[in-house]
């Protein structure tokens, strides 16, 4: 694209994007105060109470924990990728490795 | 005596060490597993905390799994920072190196859009700039524009259908990922993050204008990931998310 | 941040909560008989967003109180300067009626531990503590609240009472207190000593706020009762009445009801801010028979 070209092909974008919006700005962000917080909350509240957690090493151990139940993954089923370079793990392998 | 850091702090982060000497109930006798209640409270807490912030995730995985990932997570990546509210920034590159999760190589993915809608939740509030003073910059001007992005704004570049395997883990009813790659862009209109999906190139858009790029320049950025790459439609969600907040020519 | 709230200097001695975003509406539409809010300080350290849109309209309605849950002032090392940084921002900001903090430590070096851990009370402990009490009130410009905390175990090392502890560093640092009510209560079971007789030795006219919460009962390695601090159930009979106890030596204070785990609807808080308002109220014709 000659610089001409994309010039205008920003121009077009912005002008199609500015016609789709028709709201006019606010001033400020409303103040919907009400809503659900994301998660992630300090307190100072002990965990509830036992102390039989936290006392064998194997419980925390990332090599000694196994998929042994399953969620929604076993439902996804994602063939092969369009373009497969930037994939991180193959998708076919999902139903072999789940229990159902 | 009992250091803080050279006893009662290895033991428990350890529980397979001892309970330090010196710690005891009420009448001298060894404190044995009321040492364990201090062991549970951070462990618990921090699995708590994870299951909170990771909720697609854990539903990907299913309760259970997750829980075991969680205590193995914390284990060896205690927060770094007082704020609850960021806890688990390397979860998802946990997840990409864990074997038993190999087949599902979106799990990180997944993590990293929900760690960036907390912190678009909790980032600095920002004013829109009028559309209008957008719409008096001459056409041919435009191109070389450089625009500010809200604080709120977040993307994440994916080679996975990001966005449908997000929104068809969290909300019942929607069909399952189409196998397409999905950028996402979280806005904030008001208080509460949205996340979008854009076509290939689109990340590299908007990283590039929050970068401080021009309009052009950030064109550029999105047509070398996708030939086809059309700004029109992200220019509008920036829009409608109340997401461009100034504009700078030259 | 958003424009800055007005806020008065002291918390009413009155029914206070905890607050929990989820009880946001039930809060703005009719609070009673809640009088005053605490937040826990971390949870408004984000940049903006609807946590800080939220207090700023809560604190144009109620006192706040900011409860510091991740400073570890009772750690071995330095203070987190950063941390420190961030609580001087919100209390700037939101100038609020207290700030408080707890006697224990929760952090070393890089790794948070987000737990409130126990120390030995003794000589060093002590002079540590007191210099970090001076670092906050130096920095935040203000005098701050230490709580007592729940204990599980004791170190066979310490050489001071609790109370001991808490009475020599309001003397060193002109600190006030917070007492937990249910704190000594979980304390006092777990470590086999008289809640009462612990109230007697406090230093009541210190105290500047009181907490009340729920509990959990656990058991340790021979079968006794080890109470958890969990904040997740009513509060026990056997704590308000430590609470009348409490209130009979100190005359009125701020009293506040927490609850963090399986936080209930609003009502169920309301009802138990009710009964901490009623304790409060008994107080009053013994006051008059007194004058």
């Amino acid at each position: 694209m000659s610089t001409m070209m994309k010039s205008l092909a920003i121009a077009g974008a912005m002008a199609t994007a500015l016609a789709a919006h028709s709201t006019p700005a606010q001033a400020q962000a409303k103040e919907k105060c009400f809503g659900v917080s994301l998660a992630g909350q300090n307190d100072c509240a002990a965990g509830p109470g036992t102390t039989c957690a936290g006392s064998s090493k194997v419980d925390y151990q990332g090599n000694a924990w196994t998929l042994v139940d399953a969620g929604t993954c076993t439902e996804i089923e994602l063939p092969a990728m369009a373009d497969g370079t930037e994939r991180k793990g193959s998708l076919e392998a999902l139903d072999r490795d789940l229990p159902a | 005596m009992t250091g803080l850091i050279d006893d009662f702090l290895p033991a428990l982060m350890d529980p397979d060490r001892p309970v330090p000497q010196g710690l005891q109930d009420g009448t001298g006798r060894p404190a044995g597993r009321r040492f364990n209640v201090y062991r549970n409270n951070v462990t618990a807490s921090l699995i708590a905390a994870l299951e909170q912030g990771f909720p697609a995730v854990s539903k990907l995985l299913g309760a259970q799994n997750f829980t075991g990932l969680a205590r193995a997570y914390q284990q060896d990546n205690p927060p770094r920072s007082q704020l609850m509210m960021h806890y688990g920034e390397d979860f998802p590159a946990f997840l990409e190196a864990t074997p038993q999760l190999a087949h599902l190589g979106y799990l990180g993915d997944v993590a990293r859009l929900e760690l960036a809608l907390r912190r678009s939740y909790h980032a600095a509030d920002s004013t829109p700039l009028d559309p209008a003073a957008l719409a008096a910059i001459a056409p041919e001007d435009l191109a070389a524009t450089s625009v500010t992005l809200a604080p709120a704004i977040e993307v994440i570049p994916s080679p996975w259908p990001l966005h449908a395997i997000w929104t068809y883990t969290m909300i019942p009813g929607i069909p399952k990922p189409p196998p397409q790659p999905q950028d996402v862009l979280i806005t904030r209109p008001d208080f509460d993050p949205v996340a979008h999906p854009m076509p290939k190139g689109g990340a590299a858009f908007v990283a590039a204008l929050r970068e401080g790029a021009t309009l052009g320049a950030a064109h550029e950025a999105g047509i070398a990931r996708n030939d086809s790459f059309d700004p029109a439609p992200i220019l509008g969600l920036l829009l409608a998310g109340a997401a461009i907040t100034g504009a700078r020519q030259g | 941040m958003t424009t800055a709230p007005q806020q008065t200097r002291t918390l009413p001695a009155a029914a206070g909560i905890g607050y929990k975003p989820q009880h946001y509406s039930d809060i703005i539409a009719d609070a009673r008989p809640v009088q005053w809010l605490e937040i826990h300080a971390e949870n408004y350290m984000g940049d903006g967003g609807r946590p800080l849109a939220q207090l700023r309209h809560l604190a144009d309605r109620f006192p706040i109180s900011v409860h510091g849950v991740g400073l570890s002032i009772g750690g071995e090392g330095p203070l987190d300067r950063d941390h420190l940084a961030r609580l001087k921002q919100l209390c700037d900001w939101l100038q609020p009626a207290s700030f408080s903090e707890h006697l224990a430590w929760s952090s070393h070096d890089s790794a948070f531990l987000n737990d409130l851990l126990p120390l030995p009370y003794t000589d060093a402990t002590i002079a540590r503590l007191a210099d970090h009490i001076d670092q906050v009130q130096d920095k935040l410009g203000r005098r701050m609240l230490l709580e007592n905390p729940s204990s599980y175990l004791a170190f066979a090392e310490s050489t001071w009472a609790e109370p001991d502890v808490l009475r020599e560093l309001t003397r060193r640092t002109g600190c006030g207190l917070l007492l937990d009510v249910n704190n000594v209560f979980v304390s006092a079971t777990n470590l086999g000593f008289d809640p009462r007789a612990y109230v007697d030795a406090f230093p009541l006219d210190a105290v500047g706020e009181i907490h009340l919460g729920g509990h959990d009962t656990d058991e340790d390695d021979h079968g006794a009762p080890l109470l958890i601090d969990s904040h997740g159930a009513a509060i026990a009979d056997p704590v308000w009445t430590l609470l009348d106890h409490v209130l009979a030596r100190s005359g009125p204070r701020p009293v506040l009801v927490e609850w963090d785990n399986d936080v209930p609807d609003w009502p169920v808080l309301a009802a138990e801010a009710q009964r901490a308002a009623e304790a409060l109220a008994k107080l009053r014709p013994a006051l008059r028979a007194a004058s």
